[in-house]
């Protein structure tokens, strides 16, 4: 006979660490219906629904001219010395900063626009290291602050200069008056002198008396961010002039699949912002492991079980490094972005949302960046807030500042948009949600791989990231988080690893990282997400983030100037996402035809249905780029949809 | 047969696995924690009796693994007269004995501990060994809650 | 047994062939993980190297390809366990996150405070912390049948638990650390009896035998790729379709949501309304291929090899003195745990390692079991397909030599 009772019952104890967890106020999934109303006003609010948005949508409002001006910049230039220089240039250096999209509908326009982006197309690494101000037409005697040879320091902040996003305060610049009123839903073929918009002449103007733009920073507005603005946490990659060549036709040839021809036309894959591919070390790596290490890991004392683990822990160590964590045990093995932002859903957030919280994020974000956090605020009673974004796809910081009050207690976003390609401000959001309480975390899903990541200078409390996006395998994603967060977060699966100790009634938790890895973790796939870490080392996230960028801005002009298509997604910062729409094609007929010539792109809502109804669209085409696409690669697509666009068959 | 473990399982070790020293309850003693892995299941019960800052007394029941068992036997009987301080230094040196880096550990110095050495190259067997000296450090730091390794 | 060629399935298993400090790698630890055939492995890297794209999205070629490759493996998944139709496999990480997805979505739905959820003594931690923290969350019962001292569930212990208040059995259909197999068919029939759905835990069974979801008539049924000599990253939850349907979504993101309108918000169709994210899409192909390669073998095939292996090994332990098998139920997978007087098993672990044996010491996640036979851990030999009678007569000589050493 059994020395068990026969039944035990566990409500009546008092567990080690779920005692700390109050679960039963938070029973029950979110109610399906309730869930489905709330999302759909979520996903239906229009671009302008105040009922969501309050004052903030108003600010946004259609076609007219938004009061929306770069005061930042207003401040900038009351700042004395090198800062005031490095700002000015920040600004200038950005060839989208002060060119509209649909610019290339017109004549006058296009002149301005390659004009104005001549350098920038044509830049070489030499350019690129240094951004000369010459090539921007600038006062010569601003042009001395800014050298090839000043420092990385200089260099990166004059990167990571946020406060070219523009926001709601007093002040307003003419010129910010002139663009934000610009209708970025102009159709081809229209001048844009009739509808009121600025001419060649304006144009010229505007570039010319940038750095007269009115000093009306007196006007007493918090500008919340400048004193934020320093070296650390830049979004945008650094320049660092001393970088080793960047061999793209070498880089091409460690990815076998581009080898592949599809429809009798070599493979062109410009979908990097679904997935990566994986360059041949990955894939060996992977093999090794099964080949030569595979085992069960934590477990057992026997040989293969030392080598796995080690390969593991390993791996964890490579990533903590990667993202400049402080330790391997604030790296937290996940399937990728999506469950590793589910699960501090249901760890964290479970734990500490409670009824009349708020929870912020951006019109940018992923379904995966919207869904957990609607279901969590469903669950708890809380309120998801949505900072909106500019005609350009810029967060609009103003109104992110005044949603963030004493009852944010989390704000989720996107670093980059898988959607539109815009590079948040992370940094600076982040310190302004701190200030007032509130967690940040920051979906890294479309960003790690395009530039450089530094957990701890960007502060965030959490970071998430998917394998597969960056080189690695399917299967694996990585969760950071602060360690004394991560130590206070309950359990979110049960199962083996994540338990020191189990009886039928209490459970004692490891500590994290393994708290969080419960079951068999992807081991093989984590071994091989440290391959695609320590690839992208050895080229330099720099230099990728500088030859990237290069070829983005060499697309950009080039789509910009196909009549009929419209860039989506503009922003100054932006990174690797040409999404577009071309009149009088469907999205899914562009895809066909790319495909028809071997190049891949991704048609659809991108999983962003509510950045997307901000521009009022379904769906765009969406070519992306990754370090191994080549300027051959962009001249190929804009001849197909030129093509296209003129109805000619191929 | 298992020349390739010479090195950790020495002689000593099995001698005190077979017949552990100290291995008793102490009803008159001043300290008493227990250690736990439970990674191997290994528990383990020290025992201190101290007068001043003196360890008169040191013993200990529980099961666990060669390593284990051999580790708190041996570390039973060294610190026997120590003083706490002493205790804790040995402590120091163990740990950097079995965890440490260094290759030129001076293996002298911490005389009969030395048997242990080996479980560095053993990574899964180290908290076997180290087991003992965490529950003593508990033990000296008068935390009289049970202590684990993992 | 016809066909069965060990030998030649050897040849298969590239690892196989790893030297452990100069001695032939001895694998028994096949119940905490597989070795992966070449074909396995060669289906990831030509995955990758020619076909790989996110799948689900694209109109382009590759899209397509991988789409078809993935959605290939699930039909494969669904034949091997003779499920009715794609929609009730549901791709997961894992058995472990199988049980969690079930005890979040179908537990947290369908079961309150005062209800009550069994399981039995022998489970993996996995099948049990998800119900233990279910449990605290609805203020619902966890409920333990217990077992004998052969490892063997004790029926009419179980089938007293179940009562007007029971929600759900979750049980185990082969015991990771005794090698139990439970008479799911029987514990399914006497739960339908009372209307009350039964999850089984394949994990360790779905590599040894046959496993027929509708002839079991079992509600649930998970197990992991990784044992299943696939790829790690990849399990199976098998729901029948209506629970499925019924039941609320887990993890919230991309892909499981089909469409957003003005009007309404539509969680996607099964299987994806439970597939959040990009899923694992080589591991997912890869277990396809492990499934391709077991059915070449044939499961019946691969169960007398494996049941002719236990027995041998079983009367070799028997014979050697001071050995305790720990589990030796009636019905047994291939599994051997043991202990041995006077030698921890994790001094059993290191020795027999030295001499390229990988075998199991620990507690095997399991450690209510250990608690009742109250060893702190037992050392455990595992068997699969790819195993020798000569590699356990190196086991066992391995035993009879520690032991004298030991003395």
């Amino acid at each position: 006979m059994s020395k068990w009772a026969s039944t035990m019952n566990t409500s009546k104890v008092e567990p080690t660490h779920l005692a700390q967890q109050d679960f039963t106020e938070n029973a029950g999934l979110p109610d399906i219906e309730q869930l489905t109303k709330l999302a759909n006003e979520l996903f239906t609010a229009l671009p302008c629904d105040g009922s969501r948005l309050g004052q903030a949508s108003s600010l946004i409002a259609g076609g007219s001219a938004s009061p929306l001006a770069s005061a930042a910049s207003q401040q900038d230039f009351a700042l004395d010395g090198d800062a005031v220089l490095q700002k000015f240039f920040a600004k200038s250096a950005s060839p989208y900063q002060q060119v509209p999209d649909s610019l290339d509908t017109s004549p006058v326009f296009a002149n301005n626009s390659a004009n104005t982006s001549a350098g920038l197309a044509s830049l070489d690494k030499s350019v690129l290291a240094g951004i000369l101000p010459n090539d921007f037409g600038l006062p010569d005697v601003l042009k001395p602050s800014i050298r090839p040879q000043d420092s990385d320091a200089q260099l990166q902040k004059l990167f990571s200069d946020n406060a070219r996003y523009p926001n709601s305060v007093e002040g307003i610049s003419e010129s910010s008056q002139v663009f934000n009123g610009f209708d970025a839903s102009l159709i081809a073929g229209l001048s844009p002198k009739a509808y009121g918009l600025p001419g060649e002449d304006e144009l010229q103007q505007l570039f010319a008396t940038s750095p007269k733009v009115p000093v009306s920073t007196s006007s007493g507005s918090s500008f919340y961010f400048l004193d934020e603005i320093k070296s650390e946490g830049f979004n945008a990659p650094a320049l660092n002039s001393g970088h080793p060549a960047f061999d793209v036709q070498a880089v091409r040839r460690d990815f076998p699949i581009l080898k592949e021809r599809v429809n009798g036309h070599p493979l062109v894959w410009f979908d990097n912002a679904a997935t990566t591919q994986k360059p041949q070390s990955v894939i060996d790596r992977v093999s090794y492991f099964y080949e030569h290490e595979n085992s069960n890991i934590h477990r057992a004392a026997h040989e293969l079980a030392a080598r796995s683990t080690d390969a593991y822990e390993k791996a964890r160590d490579t990533v903590a490094h990667f993202m400049n964590a402080s330790s391997s045990s604030e790296i937290v093995f996940a399937r990728g972005t999506t469950e590793a932002i589910n699960l501090v859903a249901k760890s964290w957030g479970q734990q500490n949302i409670k009824a009349g919280d708020e929870i912020v994020v951006t019109w940018l974000e992923h379904h995966a960046n919207i869904v957990p956090w609607k279901q969590l605020c469903d669950l708890t009673g809380a309120t998801l807030r949505v900072v909106p974004v500019d005609e350009d796809g810029q967060v609009l910081l103003g109104e992110y500042q005044k949603l963030l009050t004493a009852r944010t207690k989390l704000v989720s976003f996107t670093q980059v948009s898988n959607a539109l390609g815009t590079v948040t401000p992370a940094k600076v959001m982040i310190d302004m949600a701190h200030r007032v309480g509130a967690k940040v975390l920051l979906d890294g899903a479309q960003s790690v791989s395009h530039l450089r990541v530094d957990v701890q200078a960007l502060d965030c409390d959490w970071f998430v990231f998917s394998g597969h996006k960056i080189f690695g395998p399917t299967g694996i994603g990585v969760l950071y988080g602060k360690a004394e967060l991560l130590e206070s977060m309950p359990p979110w699966q049960g199962g083996g690893n994540m338990i020191e100790d189990v009886t039928f009634d209490k459970i004692i938790y490891q500590p994290a990282p393994a708290r969080f890895e419960a079951g068999t973790g992807n081991i093989a796939d984590a071994v091989g997400l440290g391959a695609a870490l320590e690839y992208v080392s050895k080229i330099g996230i720099d230099n990728i983030a500088r030859y990237e960028h290069e070829l983005l801005v060499y697309a950009m002009d080039a789509l910009r100037s196909i009549s009929g298509l419209r860039l989506i997604g503009t922003a100054a910062e932006k990174t690797s996402v040409l999404s577009f729409v071309l009149a009088g094609h469907s999205n899914q007929d562009i895809g066909v035809a790319l495909n028809r010539v071997g190049i891949a792109v991704r048609t659809g809502h991108h999983c962003a249905q509510p950045i997307l109804r901000r521009f009022g669209l379904e769906s765009t085409v969406r070519p992306s780029l990754a370090f191994y696409n080549t300027h051959d690669e962009v001249d190929l697509l804009v001849t197909m949809v030129r093509r296209i666009q003129s109805g000619k068959d191929f | 047969m298992f020349d390739d473990l010479r090195d950790l399982y020495q002689e000593v070790i099995f001698d005190h696995n077979r017949n552990p020293r100290n291995f008793r309850v102490m009803e008159s003693a001043d300290r008493k924690v227990e250690g736990f892995n439970p990674l191997c299941g290994d528990r383990l019960t020290l025992f201190l009796k101290i007068n001043g800052d003196v360890i008169e007394e040191a013993s200990f029941q529980g099961s666990g693994c060669a390593i284990s068992t051999a580790s708190v036997s041996l570390m039973t009987e060294i610190i026997k007269g120590k003083t706490e301080a002493e205790a804790e230094e040995l402590f120091k040196q163990f740990h950097e004995m079995t965890t440490g880096k260094d290759e030129h550990f001076n293996l002298e110095a911490i005389g009969k501990l030395a048997v242990l050495a080996g479980v560095r190259e053993y990574p899964a067997r180290v908290k076997c060994a180290t087991l003992a000296w965490h529950t003593l450090d508990a033990a000296l730091k008068n935390e009289q809650q049970s202590i684990s390794t993992e | 047994m016809t066909g069965f060629d060990v030998d030649k399935i050897r040849q298969d298993f590239p690892i196989l062939a790893e030297k452990i400090r100069n001695k032939p790698l001895v694998y028994l630890d096949n119940a905490a993980t597989c070795h992966k055939p070449q074909t396995v492995i060669d289906s990831i890297v030509h995955l990758y190297s020619h076909d790989y794209a996110n799948v689900h999205r694209g109109v382009h070629t590759l899209s397509v390809r991988s789409t078809d490759l993935f959605e290939s493996a699930r039909t494969k998944v669904k034949d091997f366990i003779n499920a009715r139709s794609d929609k009730e496999i549901i791709f997961v990480k894992g058995a472990t996150e199988a049980i969690n997805l079930v005890a979040q979505t179908y537990g947290k739905a369908n079961i309150q405070k005062g209800d009550e959820i069994i399981i039995t003594a022998m489970e993996h931690h996995s099948n049990i912390v998800p119900w233990q923290m279910l449990c605290e969350q609805t203020g619902a019962i966890l409920k333990v049948a217990p077992i004998n001292l052969q490892g063997e569930l004790i029926y009419e212990e179980f089938e007293k638990l179940l009562n007007a208040k029971t929600k759900l059995v979750s049980v185990v259909h082969m015991s990771n650390a005794l090698g139990t197999i439970n008479p799911v068919k029987q514990i399914i029939a006497t739960a339908h009896a009372k209307n009350i759905p039964v999850l089984l835990d394949g994990a360790q069974a779905i590599p040894h035998m046959t496993v027929d979801v509708q002839e079991l008539d079992c509600d649930f049924y998970v197990f992991s790729g990784h044992k299943l000599y696939g790829p790690t990253g990849v399990g199976v939850l098998y729901g029948k379709q209506a629970l499925l349907e019924a039941m609320p979504p887990y993890q919230g993101g991309g892909d499981m949501i089909r469409k957003v309108t003005f009007a309404e918000t539509e969680y996607n169709t099964l299987p994806y309304k439970f597939e959040a994210g990009t899923p694992d899409i080589a591991g997912v192909i890869g277990l396809g291929a492990a499934i391709d390669y077991l059915n070449t073998i044939g499961m019946d095939n691969i169960a007398a090899h494996e049941a002719e292996l236990l027995a041998y090994a079983t009367e070799k332990a028997l014979a050697i003195k001071g050995l305790r098998i720990i589990g030796e139920a009636e019905h047994k997978g291939a599994i051997l745990s043991f202990v041995l007087d006077k030698i921890h098993p994790h001094d059993i672990g290191t020795m027999l390692d030295s001499l390229g044996i990988a075998i199991r010491a620990g507690h095997h996640c399991a450690m209510p079991v250990m608690d009742f036979y109250e060893v702190p851990a037992t050392a455990r030999a595992s068997f699969a397909m790819y195993n020798t009678k000569a590699e356990i007569d190196v086991l066992m000589n391995g035993i009879t030599s520690l032991i004298e050493v030991f003395g």
